[in-house]
């Protein structure tokens, strides 16, 4: 099936290359945007794009969400495009590492980009050279039910505390006050991720991701204890669900809070939820005093080392840089733009997130798993998965961490 | 000049024919093999030889490989996840077998001519004719917590429901019986073939000398069935082996990896999303390798000792 994939993949990428005019020049770039709304956002992206730059003109190639993961380690070594996307963090060291992404802070400082894409500048650095160009992100929190509030009759909380006192009047209503559905595993990221941020901060939990810090660290279990205030009024069995099947909880009022990103709005619009009946706040604080920090995935693209036409490659990642094109494409993908002079779209989901990324004075984290090393990351998902169903086993858990980590960065 | 040597070839080749006949006798075979040993060279031995070779590095598929020794094993040896899947491939290896005696027991029961019969065997046979992947489907729905059958049914008995697939104390077994499900089903049909080939003239001579029921089919009809026997038995312990689809849809190898299995495990190491430690996933499937090996050769030596009348 994937070889079969591989095989329509080059021989379309063949057919396509052919009929490329000589003194047209063509930048190809590779994509996983497969879906409806990011494969429109591309569409108007490149056709803005050729517009500027007549004698340019883009060959664009979609694969599959999932199968790019795969793909994009065949290409890179194999067929290299002009362009290709990918994440920030953590997830892109392993092909900055191997020398397969090209080295563009050039563009950076041409363009002002420092200043303008100040938010990511951190998350495309590495060894001090920025790797590509970030496009879009999206903010994770807590997606609440309003109608069970209103039933329930509690606030929305502002600290931890209050959430929890929440959780005791959902419990005695009979609904869980805390769903989700970890059967892919990253969903009980983002609860760790918050938790951890929330409890020790920003630089403690870029210093734990990054391999500093030992996970049987004081610290580390401060966060696990607050994680288990919360774990008896959680939807049991959450290993196996599916992160949209959690999604049926929250609309059907079995459930009160989801901590999910932004991209999930869309699952629960479909379930029959509106704007009325769909609520999102920013995470509480736990800790009181320390900056506040975020979680907002940001969506990257990058030259490849292979790449044939460098000179037009960086004139795309300029261009996709700049404000009105951000503002444009992420009104197209129904996401945010990381360019600080971009505008945002009226969607009130976008404008909270917007708000909230904005003003976190604490940073803006990745994902645990773009954030960690990818060994680690898949460890501590199963970490957190297990402590969800079987919080008794902290220590073995814990320990276990420990020992990928010791493992993990050693080189 | 040009035409002497065919010429000298031909007369002096009084005795060449036989000579080239009986070359040709010695050559032919291998040259029909030709193709068959090309390809089982291509596709099986040199990826056997590069799968142990693999094994010896740390390599995530893009860097350049660093030669490690034996440190993947070693690491091996010391890795909880190895364990938990080398012992649901017991489990698996272990109750699979059950496919055997109860497809011969469908068999046993479709054996007859009974109008219609056609369409009971045919609707016996229907689970292996579905692919895995929605055999897998279709029971990770079973057994969905909240709105699956099996979670209602036990939710109607016990007051609580049981979620088979979050249970990491179940959720192997709830695996087993989605894979037995088409297993069984094959097994049947190999049986149900066996049965057709049963001599209806041994069985009247033992019918004559009283034997009847399980001493019919133990001491009769069983030694007859042999054949059908070992390719089951075949089928069944490669099949259980080589369990991946199912785990993978139904699972993930979740939760928290303990339903995973051998050859998911290795997939998780080398290929999948957190992946790419070739050289770990390589070392694993040497192991899994090793453990078929047993197996294929049993194989292969009761096979060489039919062939040779022993």
């Amino acid at each position: 099936m994937k070889l079969l994939k591989t095989a329509a993949v080059a021989a379309l990428l063949a057919g396509l290359a052919l009929p490329a005019l000589a003194q047209q020049r063509t930048l190809t770039l590779n994509t996983d945007a497969s879906d409806p709304a990011p494969k429109a956002a591309f569409d108007q992206l490149i056709k803005g794009f050729e517009a500027e730059n007549p004698d340019v003109k883009v060959v664009v190639n979609i694969f599959d969400h999932e199968g790019y993961k795969t793909a994009i380690r065949n290409f890179l070594t194999a067929d290299s495009p002009d362009l290709a996307n990918w994440y920030a963090g953590n997830r892109m060291a392993p092909f900055v590492k191997s020398g397969q992404f090209l080295d563009v802070s050039d563009v950076w400082e041409e363009n002002g980009l420092k200043d303008s894409l100040a938010p990511a500048l951190s998350s495309m650095t590495i060894d001090g050279k920025q790797w590509g160009v970030p496009y879009t992100y999206y903010q994770w929190g807590i997606y609440y039910n309003k109608d069970v509030y209103k039933k329930v009759g509690v606030e929305v909380p502002k600290t931890w505390d209050e959430f929890i006192s929440n959780c005791k009047k959902f419990k005695a209503a009979g609904i869980d006050c805390l769903t989700t559905g970890t059967k892919a595993l990253w969903p009980a990221a983002g609860i760790f991720d918050y938790l951890d941020l929330r409890t020790n901060g920003y630089d403690f939990h870029m210093k734990l991701t990054n391999g500093e810090i030992p996970w049987t660290d004081d610290r580390v279990r401060k966060v696990f204890a607050e994680w288990a205030k919360v774990v008896p009024y959680t939807t049991p069995n959450t290993a196996a669900i599916d992160w949209q099947d959690a999604v049926s909880n929250i609309v059907q009022g079995k459930a009160a809070n989801y901590v999910m990103g932004n991209f999930a709005v869309a699952t629960f619009k479909d379930g029959g939820m509106t704007d009325d009946s769909l609520g999102f706040m920013d995470f509480p604080e736990i800790t009181p005093g320390i900056p506040r920090a975020e979680e907002a995935p940001t969506d990257t693209i990058h030259i490849p080392a292979g790449a044939k036409n460098v000179a037009d490659a960086k004139k795309f990642l300029a261009y996709i840089a700049r404000a009105d094109v951000q503002t444009k494409m992420n009104q197209e993908l129904g996401q945010l733009p990381i360019n600080v002079n971009s505008t945002v779209g009226d969607d009130p989901y976008l404008q909270a997130g917007f708000k909230i990324l904005s003003t976190a004075d604490g940073g803006i984290a990745q994902f645990f798993d773009r954030d960690a090393p990818a060994a680690m990351a898949k460890a501590g998902m199963e970490g957190f998965q297990e402590f969800m169903a079987k919080p008794e086993r902290l220590d073995a858990i814990l320990d276990r961490l420990e020992k990928t980590r010791q493992r993990v960065y050693k080189n | 000049m040009s035409v002497s040597p065919a010429i000298s070839q031909g007369s002096a080749g009084q005795p060449a024919p036989r000579k080239r006949r009986r070359l040709s006798r010695k050559l032919a075979p291998w040259l029909f093999l030709a193709p068959g040993m090309f390809m089982f060279l291509i596709y099986v031995l040199i990826p056997i030889g590069r799968s142990v070779w693999i094994s010896f590095y740390q390599w995530d598929g893009l860097s350049p490989a660093h030669w490690i020794g034996l440190e993947n094993y070693a690491e091996l040896l010391d890795d909880d996840a190895f364990y938990t899947s080398l012992k649901n491939n017991v489990i698996w290896l272990v109750l699979y077998m059950l496919a055997i005696p109860l497809g011969l027991f469908i068999a046993l029961f479709l054996n007859q001519t009974v109008r219609g019969i056609r369409i009971y065997k045919s609707l016996f046979f229907f689970p292996f004719v579905i692919s895995q992947v929605v055999v897998g489907l279709i029971f990770s729905w079973f057994y969905a917590p909240g709105f699956g059958l099996f979670y209602k049914i036990t939710e109607w008995f016990g007051g609580q429901g049981v979620a088979v697939l979050a249970d990491e104390n179940l959720v192997t077994y709830g695996i087993i019986a989605a894979g037995l499900w088409p297993q069984i089903a094959y097994c049947m049909i190999l049986y149900l073939t066996g049965l057709n080939s049963v001599a209806p003239d041994q069985i009247e001579a033992a019918r004559l000398d009283g034997a009847k029921g399980i001493k019919m089919l133990w001491y009769v009809v069983l030694p007859q069935l042999r054949p059908a026997t070992f390719i089951a038995l075949v089928v069944t312990i490669i099949g259980a082996l080589r369990s991946f689809d199912l785990v993978s849809i139904m699972t993930s190898g979740g939760p928290y990896g303990s339903s995973r299995v051998l050859s998911y495990y290795m997939y998780e190491q080398a290929l999948s999303e957190y992946g790419y430690r070739m050289g770990y996933g390589a070392a694993i499937a040497v192991v899994l390798f090793a453990i078929m090996m047993i197996f294929i050769s049993g194989f292969i030596w009761k096979m060489w000792r039919d062939e040779r009348g022993l």
